[in-house]
């Protein structure tokens, strides 16, 4: 499978980040070749073969609902850049 | 020529779970919490953080599922839904996409007398995402406030059909399910408070045409008159639309309270891509036959179960019962006032009566109000042995809504006893013949209505507490003799 140009423009936006025409050029091929590798799975036979939606076999990991303190949040404020009246405080995004 | 249209409604709903802690982490989940008081690295999405599922979310969903009457999965698994915005720190919000929790429900609802069915696709488990504050409104600022204490809130999201038909229909559907969920014990189901939440998808098309119109999900749903009144206006705007031959675009829309109109957030266009993927961090789930009905035993009785019961027991009509089963808190307070004074219609007219028309006027609910099911209990002995009369309860009980007091304190305080004794009626009977001797004689005339002069004079001379049989018993005695 081929990434084309329009494609990596595409992830491009979804991911936020500017790239150069060059840039382009270099991730298609780059995400192409990752496709190609991975298409390696389609030439085995897997009629009998369950979906693996988890790699590790195990299951139904829980914990009970019980409360642990919260730390308090000038802990969490010491990892932001801006915060006020308790809030994080962010550009506005529409 | 005009067409005739038919409405095609289906309701994506979020209800909140009311568990203690988060979905994934130990956090608390108490509204109205400090901002920010209520997190912690998980669901803060520091890196490396992990989450783990918390087991009450399961089984309340699982209760959920079998509120709705849905198939319970044997095998489910969460995953990841990608997107960018401030209110989720992880850029994704862990969801089921693939594999829910529960397919295939339905409810069934009333309206106006017709029963429907209404078919349920789908519930799945999610977390929430925060909460931005604006100072002012979002176009005026230049910056959000982040409260990230309802991040990682566990959430079930359930999806209808598109086979409601009304705007009605939506709202049926909307209070059948919240009931179901707070029988089931799962949810606070308030609007008000978020923790229900309703998004629509509408569309028109001519009647009797098989095929969907173009859908329009319309957000900002916050109240049941909000939903009303946005599938009204958006039905509307659609008709006149394909009436005038302009085209439909599918988009998703925000209902506009203050405008009360619709108006266009993004189009398919600039829909999101959100290249779910399964999540690695949190193994699957596998729900045996034995899980599920070891929850099926903790379920209350429910709504149309307590409907058969309050009519077959009680013998109350339809009407009264679908009423009273409306909330458990309605049914509670029914079932608990009857124990104390069985005439279950006079209990229910009541609450169907003045209870709900202060509740109403107040903007209380049965729950929160100072008049418990014993104080009503208490009032209405007093109407049957004759203290009270039926009207003088009714200022009894608008004193004991606005102060939490019992009748017999109500009663007692105000003087309000009722007057039984016939000698102390004939009295003052007597005073008021004596008073109106040409009323008398328009009795004797054949004049019968002279009579409901008299009971009026008395009513106003007792203030309203004489006892209106031996008033009407005195009165003839006397009117007799003259």
């Amino acid at each position: 499978m081929v990434i084309s140009l329009q494609e990596v423009e595409h992830i491009a936006m979804l991911a936020r980040i500017n790239i150069t025409e060059e840039e382009k050029k270099e991730f298609a091929g780059q995400l192409s070749a990752v496709l190609q590798y991975a298409e390696k799975l389609n030439e085995i036979n897997t009629e009998d073969v369950d979906p693996l939606y988890h790699i590790l076999p195990i299951y139904n990991v829980f914990r009970e609902d019980e409360i642990i303190e919260s730390p308090d949040r000038n802990e969490l404020f010491a990892n932001a850049p801006v915060f006020q009246d308790g809030y994080f405080k962010v550009p506005k995004i529409l | 020529m005009s067409t005739e249209f038919e409405t095609v409604v289906g309701l994506e709903v979020h209800v909140e779970l009311k568990t203690d802690t988060k979905i994934f982490c130990s956090c608390k989940t108490a509204f109205g919490a400090e901002p920010n008081s209520q997190v912690c690295p998980i669901c803060s999405g520091f890196p490396g953080m992990l989450p783990v599922l918390n087991k009450k979310v399961v089984e309340y969903a699982i209760k959920s599922g079998l509120a709705i009457n849905a198939e319970i999965a044997p095998y489910c698994k969460f995953d990841r839904k990608n997107y960018f915005y401030p209110d989720l720190p992880n850029a994704y919000q862990i969801s089921q996409f693939y594999l829910p929790i529960c397919t295939d429900g339905y409810l069934d609802i009333n309206v106006e007398g017709t029963k429907k069915r209404i078919r349920i696709t789908r519930a799945h488990m999610e977390e929430d995402a925060g909460k931005l504050v604006h100072e002012g409104t979002i176009m005026t600022t230049s910056y959000s406030l982040v409260d990230l204490n309802r991040t990682g809130v566990p959430l079930l999201e359930i999806v209808s059909e598109p086979d409601l038909r009304s705007s009605q229909e939506a709202r049926a559907y909307l209070e059948k399910l919240r009931s179901m969920l707070l029988f089931a014990q799962v949810s606070d189901a308030k609007m008000e408070e978020g923790s229900i939440r309703c998004d629509a998808n509408v569309s028109v098309r001519p009647l009797g045409d098989k095929n969907l119109g173009v859908r329009v999900e319309i957000k900002n749903l916050n109240s049941f008159k909000a939903l009303e009144k946005a599938i009204e206006y958006e039905a509307k705007r659609q008709m006149e639309a394909i009436e005038d031959g302009e085209p439909l675009i599918q988009e998703t829309r925000t209902w506009d309270e203050e405008k009360s109109i619709t108006r266009s957030m993004r189009t398919k266009e600039e829909a999101h891509d959100y290249r779910y993927y399964p999540d690695p961090d949190l193994p699957p789930i596998k729900i045996d036959q034995e899980w599920i009905d070891s929850i099926r035993q903790t379920m209350p009785e429910m709504p149309d179960k307590a409907q058969e019961r309050l009519m077959g027991k009680y013998g109350l009509p339809e009407y009264d019962a679908a009423l009273i089963t409306v909330s458990p808190y309605n049914l509670k307070f029914f079932d608990q006032c009857v124990a104390l004074y069985p005439d279950a219609k006079t209990v229910s007219n009541w609450m169907m009566g003045e209870l709900s028309r202060l509740l109403n006027q107040n903007s209380q609910e049965i729950e929160q109000c100072h008049i418990k099911p014993e104080m009503l209990a208490d009032m209405l002995k007093l109407i049957n042995d004759g203290t009270i009369s039926g009207k003088m309860a009714k200022s009894v009980f608008e004193e004991m809504f606005k102060t939490g007091k019992s009748a017999g304190h109500i009663v007692k305080e105000q003087g309000m006893i009722q007057i039984s004794d016939e000698d102390t009626l004939r009295k003052i009977i007597q005073e008021i013949v004596e008073q109106n001797p040409g009323v008398v004689e328009d009795y004797k005339n054949g004049k019968e209505k002279a009579k409901g002069f008299f009971v009026g004079q008395v009513m106003k001379a007792t203030k309203g507490q004489a006892n209106p049989g031996a008033v009407n018993k005195v009165l003839s005695d006397f009117l007799s003799k003259e």
